[in-house]
């Protein structure tokens, strides 16, 4: 095979059952990343009682309309932040651009909730900046109107800060992957740069901002921390307070079962939105970007567009930290601190290269045999991502206990002997869960990658004798290294900033940052949290400048960032 | 090959990660209390003992799922967590098992204990009224059913009925003065509210310093914290408010606890109730309440420098198991009367 000549002969025996052993081990993955989710769902068929009843009358509105008001709000901010930015700094020369690139990466380091806390820090009534408003003034309270920062639009506004790099970063890989020949051919017929981007570059990269936006609605729909601290009440509120408060995991399931609605409503969306349309590039000429110089006061609009979403979403919540970590740092950073930081660390470098690589097989096992049932399996493998962290763990705690303490009453039947739990209350179940969670992001992403690749290549490469993973490994990896790095920093950030799952699956004696960030901040210990959610931060800002490299070059023809 | 090693790496990985951490003298913990209030007693113990504590801290209402799904083959002896609400629903999930030890009921008051030793008040908080010292005098208060005066329109600070400590004051009233009663105060409660709830107590506290509000319902320690902390605005901000014992007349003010229970699945019993036994020791009672500005369970127990500050008060002795009994009544309440 390695000479490159067509083998008719094992071609012709191989192909049967390699499609086959595809969609099996597809399916497997699939299977194994959807039980989850299914374990909570099967507790949708109890039957509904009082307290259903309970909700739908009391609650059940309050949550419906600001889990959609919330939802529309995001949806406004990230795209409008996400599309802009990657925009000018993909196609644009302006002063800056070059460190801007990278910066508008940072706010995905930080995690919804501590930014919350920190504007209500910064901005609450009884907060620095209206204290000194009231000093300077003598107004009192109820004298003058300000922004109330704990409220649904403060929770858009908080979640959208946060979540625009997901559009940000997805939306830019599409364009520095586009032909530039197309975008050429748009201007000789005449578009202006404006119709250019509208007519052209958006429409062709919108399943790359489809595929953002809807990665970050579902980090929306899952967010606990946030809306729970800013009083909002959402579907993720409701279940915790049916789950945990009333002890009912029928209603709660039920409410998780009302939460997957929106998510295959949003699926949909996402599908109906490429309908038949099929994005892959057609033609293979890469030359360098000529970036539109700038000028004058365009010059320095692009700059500030690009600045603000930085300056708001990490430069000021960072500031804050900082300040914080300031008047704490003797008590908190001491050698214990790094401890956290190597398990956090370690965590979410496995975590995402498990998650990668499973959403490669995935993605490409679909795009090899493409049947409803393979197309099914991928969509339900990646339900993990809007579904709340603590869901997920328990969903992982019940068939790993049960496994668990089946296999020990089968050993102590048998043998007289108790294994106890095995891999309950270990790195694997937490592993596990993670990936469940986070799988959705890599496979987005990777589909995306896919999608742009013609399918002729494939064919290309398979007549010339590769295998199906020799067509993975050798044309499509690397065609698509930007977006599988991507995937992999995606995964990252989000391993490094989860708190629920860990806290509930974690082992004996064993920490992360996050978990110190939030035993902090639960205790309403907002300067002592600081240490540690820097840390978050800055420990997730080294693989971010490192990817963002690596995902300008990644663009063929050259032209680093 | 190359699959190969992948595959036997994996295996090995897979292996060392889910391997159990075997020691000799040990007990293991899940603690809803967070681990720097919690870590420097078990440090102490295991000093004193060379009894190894092995800790999980989290959620209290996730790690008792936990406790719950794991079943019989849980490796935590012992759990810990704030609000006798959650100790009640703990026992109600079947995952403790009752102790019996002379040394515990002695140190521990009765109505801080469950009647069949399920569980064990460790520490004593109180959730009372703070106001402001500028505009609110202490004759205007009296009791916490008097907050749904109309008197108090627009002034009153609360967290949300998401939050146990509610439930369980809620709770507490529908033991006391009835279902009925108890939603129309909650109602009147509401209606009195400054802003809809957010935030948690210390938030409340901030709030009625800063004039959004003129009192505020808070947990002791919150108020403790924040005249201990390093925060001089937060300093500041507690500086302009008292303590009220509501109901002194009456009832008392109410109390809670944060507490310890031994699992179903126990197997370090010995172990574990020496830890039980230790906590409740005069020494350690008093490190263990000082450490989060608390009331020892045990009486005769020092305490604390800012706990004399705001005075002795007289509790209610109602029997804090009756606060799990009605925590879904309560919860329902609330919900009706539109306490966000």
């Amino acid at each position: 095979m390695a000479n490159g000549v067509l083998d008719i002969r094992r071609r012709g025996n191989l192909r049967l059952p390699r499609s086959f052993m595809w969609d099996g081990s597809v399916l497997g993955i699939a299977l194994l990343m959807a039980v989850p989710v299914l374990v909570i769902a099967a507790f949708v068929f109890e039957p509904v009682n009082d307290n259903w009843h309970h909700l739908a009358e009391n609650l059940l509105a309050d949550y419906v309309s600001n889990s959609l008001l919330l939802m529309l709000g995001v949806t406004a901010g990230v795209l409008s932040i996400g599309v802009t930015t990657a925009w000018l700094t993909s196609m644009c020369e302006f002063p800056g651009r070059r460190l801007l690139t990278w910066a508008l990466l940072l706010p995905l380091a930080i995690p919804a909730y501590i930014i919350a806390y920190t504007y209500t820090g910064m901005l609450d009534f009884e907060g620095p900046v209206q204290s000194a408003l009231r000093e300077s003034t003598g107004w009192g309270y109820g004298d003058y109107w300000f922004p109330e920062v704990r409220s649904l639009g403060g929770a858009i506004l908080m979640l959208s800060l946060v979540l625009y790099p997901y559009v940000y970063m997805l939306a830019r890989a599409a364009f520095l992957e586009q032909s530039i020949c197309v975008l050429e051919v748009s201007r000789t017929l005449g578009n202006s740069p404006t119709s250019s981007f509208f007519r052209v570059a958006l429409p062709l990269a919108r399943p790359a901002i489809v595929t953002g936006l809807s990665l970050a609605l579902m980090e929306t729909l899952a967010d606990f921390g946030t809306v729970q601290y800013f009083g909002v009440t959402t579907f993720t509120t409701g279940i915790f307070r049916v789950w945990f408060g009333m002890g009912d995991s029928a209603s709660a399931a039920q409410l998780s079962g009302m939460l997957l609605g929106f998510v295959f409503m949003l699926i949909l969306l996402e599908r109906w939105s490429r309908r038949r349309a099929r994005f892959h590039h057609t033609s293979n000429k890469y030359s360098q970007i000529h970036r539109y110089q700038l000028r004058g006061f365009k010059k320095g609009l692009a700059f500030v567009a690009s600045l603000l979403p930085v300056l708001f979403g990490f430069l000021l919540p960072a500031l804050q930290l900082l300040m914080w970590t300031f008047t704490t740092a003797e008590e908190t950073l001491d050698a214990a601190f790094f401890v956290l930081a190597g398990n956090s660390l370690m965590l979410a470098t496995l975590t995402a290269l498990i998650a990668v690589l499973l959403a490669l097989l995935l993605a490409y096992g679909k795009r090899l045999h493409s049947t409803p049932l393979v197309e099914s399996g991928v969509r339900a493998a990646s339900l993990g991502y809007a579904v709340p962290g603590t869901v997920i763990a328990v969903g992982v705690l019940i068939p790993f206990a049960w496994l668990d303490n089946s296999i020990d009453a089968w050993m102590r039947a048998n043998f007289g002997i108790s294994t106890g739990l095995l891999l309950s209350g270990t790195l694997v179940a937490l592993v596990f869960a993670y990936t469940v969670r986070f799988l959705s992001v890599s496979i987005q992403s990777v589909e995306s990658g896919l999608g742009k690749i013609k399918p002729s290549m494939d064919d290309a490469g398979r007549s010339l004798g590769l295998s199906p993973m020799g067509v993975l490994r050798k044309i499509h990896l690397p065609l698509m290294k930007g977006t599988v790095m991507t995937a992999l920093l995606l995964v990252f950030v989000d391993v490094l900033k989860e708190l629920p799952a860990t806290l509930i699956l974690r082992p004996f004696n064993f920490n992360t940052l996050a978990v110190r960030a939030y035993e902090m901040a639960a205790d309403e210990r907002l300067a002592d949290a600081g240490a540690p959610a820097l840390m978050i931060v800055l420990a997730g800002i080294l693989p971010v400048i490192i990817l963002s490299r690596a995902i300008g070059r990644s663009r063929a023809g050259g032209n680093a960032p | 090959m190359k699959q190969r090693l992948v595959v036997l790496a994996t295996a090995v990985l897979t292996a060392a990660l889910s391997l159990p951490v075997v020691a000799a003298e040990e007990v293991n913990l899940y603690s809803a209390r967070k681990e720097n209030l919690i870590k420097p007693m078990l440090d102490r113990f295991t000093a004193e003992t060379g009894i190894t504590v092995n800790l999980v801290t989290g959620k209290a209402d996730a790690l008792l799922k936990r406790l719950q799904i794991e079943g019989r083959n849980s490796p935590a002896d012992l759990f810990i967590t704030v609000d006798a609400g959650r100790l009640h629903r703990a026992r109600e999930a079947g995952v403790m098992q009752p102790v019996h030890s002379e040394a515990l009921t002695a140190a521990i008051p009765e109505n801080l204990r469950d009647p069949e030793g399920y569980w064990f008040g460790l520490s004593q908080r109180a959730r009372p009224v703070f106001y402001a010292r500028d505009r609110v005098k202490p004759e205007e208060l009296s009791t916490y059913e008097a907050l749904a005066g109309p008197q108090w329109k627009g002034r009153i600070c609360v967290r949300s009925s998401d939050n146990i400590y509610n439930q369980s004051l809620v709770a507490s009233m529908v033991a006391n003065i009835g279902e009925q009663e108890t939603e129309q105060w909650a109602s009147g409660l509401v209606a009195n509210l400054a802003r809809p709830p957010k935030g948690g107590d210390r938030d409340q506290l901030k709030a009625a310093a800063a004039g959004q509000c003129d009192i505020a319902i808070a947990n002791t320690y919150y108020a403790g914290m924040m005249v201990k902390g390093k925060d001089k605005a937060q300093r500041a901000a507690i500086a302009k408010l008292a303590i009220y014992w509501p109901n002194q007349d009456g009832r008392g003010a109410h109390v809670n606890v944060s507490g310890i229970g031994m699992t179903a699945a126990a197997r370090n019993k010995d172990n574990a109730l020496k830890l039980m036994e230790f906590l409740v020791s005069p020494d350690a009672q008093k490190w263990y309440a000082e450490i989060n500005h608390e009331y020892p369970v045990r009486p005769g127990v020092e305490w604390g420098e800012i706990l004399k500050s705001w005075g002795e008060f007289k509790a209610d002795t109602l029997n804090l198991a009756k606060l799990g009994e009605l925590n879904a009544t309560a919860v329902r309440l609330m919900d009706r009367a539109g306490w966000k």
